[in-house]
């Protein structure tokens, strides 16, 4: 029993764990940059033009590729709703939650992927942790790639089964690891479509054959995919032909279909029974009917996206050669997907240059350890549908002129 | 497999990570006496597995702190293959 009055033992700081990465950011803006991770957008224009710190600025680092939030179809769908539903639901999907515009979300998830089952989160990082906790369970392996999201992982911690990573992208390293589980286990393989750091893409050709051929359950993430890669917008094992042989597709709201929330698509027949049973969508209040509402226009409108996700892959060929020949260090030597990372040479040297990029009216996302493999500092730049030639041509001029004026290039 | 062999070939193994060539013991711990950080212990534990063709969760690894500590694992683990 302890004193009520007189302390027993020493008071510890539970904060003293952070004492590195306080001490990291100081030294940072020590350096007099502007702190990267506390930016404000004053005003946003359009999806590829906001007003930070009083400057007009070009987005290139939001993951709003198709450039939906400001759709006008997609904005007066939320404000109808908004109208019509009020403001919020304040309840969880499985009690007051599941409003007619949950239904119609999931119906059109439904569609897009030509699926029979659909269930959508309140974020994606919440549809990885319920899903993949909750599916595997004591005695089963999840075998996954060591650069998965971070909700992938949380998920992985959150659950009981056995975890077992395996090299990047590597077919090899996770067949040995296949191999070697024990009989009769149950198996979960968790895949990205596009690994949103260096922006490459999985084989996932050859990696789900190599996890049929164990039996295993092949879960598949397209944050980074949907609406552009395959014939459909699917993602990138629709590209690769094999979307039939995925059994769980996660998917986010929060980048392609321009607003907030998270997804689960799948074909198997007692996939219903995750309503029920999975915490992370039982345990929280259910979507806004705005958000909904916005969310069903635009999964809907990117069914027919032709012309705009070819102007997406323009834009992100254009950019990459252009910062490949001004002498860049990028994450794949070919545009793979909508993302093109830019390899710093160290933190402070990539604090320094997205500063420089701020100065030039350009926003890209700073990426640093632990969240990059290898511990490496990374410049993303995410494309959008609706930047124009010109705006990506005065990118690559604004990186020109950062990375000389920092030393970045010769 | 004794674990007088496992010893000597985890040894072989460690040689790259153990960047300053520090002295190891069965209680050498890996993150405060070797310095691994996550990565190294990750790129480590593969190179384990696949010397000895075991598995080493990342739930195993929790329980696992030091050199000893592995050496019995990887025996344990071993034995049953
Ligand atoms: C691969 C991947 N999965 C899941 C998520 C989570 O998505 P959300 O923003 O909807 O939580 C993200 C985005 O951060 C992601 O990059």
């Amino acid at each position: 029993m302890t004193d009520m009055i007189g302390q027993v033992g020493h008071a510890s700081d539970l904060f003293s764990k952070f004492d590195d990465i306080i001490a990291m950011r100081e030294d940072l803006l020590a350096s007099g940059v502007e702190d990267p991770f506390n930016l404000v957008m004053e005003r946003v224009l359009s999806p590829t033009v906001a007003v930070c710190n009083g400057r007009e600025t070009i987005l290139l680092g939001t993951y709003n590729y198709m450039g939906m939030t400001f759709d006008p179809e997609v904005v007066a769908a939320g404000k109808d709703a908004l109208d019509r539903f009020g403001s919020g639901t304040t309840g969880s999907r499985v009690l007051n939650g599941t409003y007619i515009g949950h239904r119609q979300v999931e119906d059109a998830l439904r569609e897009f992927y030509a699926m029979d089952h659909a269930m959508v989160f309140s974020t994606g990082y919440q549809a990885n942790l319920g899903i993949i906790a909750t599916i595997a369970g004591k005695g089963d392996y999840i075998v996954l790639d060591i650069d998965s999201h971070a909700s992938i992982w949380d998920g992985c911690k959150m659950g009981d089964a056995e975890v077992v990573p395996f090299k990047h992208n590597d077919i090899d390293a996770m067949e040995r690891r296949l191999r070697r589980i024990p009989d009769g286990a149950g198996k979960l393989v968790v895949l990205e479509g596009v690994y949103s750091m260096l922006g490459d893409i999985a084989p996932l050709k050859e990696m789900i054959a190599v996890a049929k051929k164990y039996g295993a359950m092949v879960l598949v993430d397209e944050a980074h995919s949907m609406g552009f890669m395959g014939p459909n917008g699917r993602g990138v094992a629709e590209d690769q032909g094999v979307l039939d042989q995925v059994d769980f597709v996660i998917g986010t709201f929060s980048k392609s279909v321009g607003t907030v929330g998270g997804f689960c698509v799948s074909n198997h027949p007692k996939f219903e029974v995750l309503r029920l049973v999975c915490r992370p969508y039982v345990f929280t209040a259910s979507l806004p009917p705005s958000v909904v509402a916005t969310a069903a226009t635009s999964i809907r409108k990117l069914m027919h996206g032709k012309n705009k996700r070819a102007h997406l892959w323009e834009n992100s060929r254009v950019l990459h050669k252009g910062l490949k020949d001004r002498g860049f260090q990028l994450g794949t030597d070919e545009p793979q997907s909508a993302i093109i990372a830019v390899l710093m040479p160290d933190l402070e040297k990539g604090a320094a240059m997205w500063e420089a990029l701020l100065h030039e009216g350009l926003y890209v996302n700073l990426a640093r350890p632990p969240a990059t493999p290898a511990n490496m500092t990374l410049l993303r730049c995410s494309l959008c549908a609706e930047h124009s030639a010109e705006q990506v041509k005065a990118v690559i001029g604004m990186f020109e002129r950062a990375g000389k004026a920092t030393g970045i290039i010769g | 497999m004794d674990r007088a062999e496992i010893d000597t070939r985890i040894r072989t193994l460690i040689e790259p990570f153990n960047k300053k060539g520090i002295a190891i013991t069965d209680d050498s711990r890996f993150t405060d006496d070797l310095e691994f950080d996550s990565l190294t212990v990750m790129d480590f534990v593969a190179e384990i597995e696949d010397e000895f063709d075991i598995i080493i969760t990342m739930n195993q690894q929790a329980e696992i702190e030091n050199y000893g500590q592995l050496v019995d694992a990887v025996l344990k683990l071993a034995d049953k293959g």
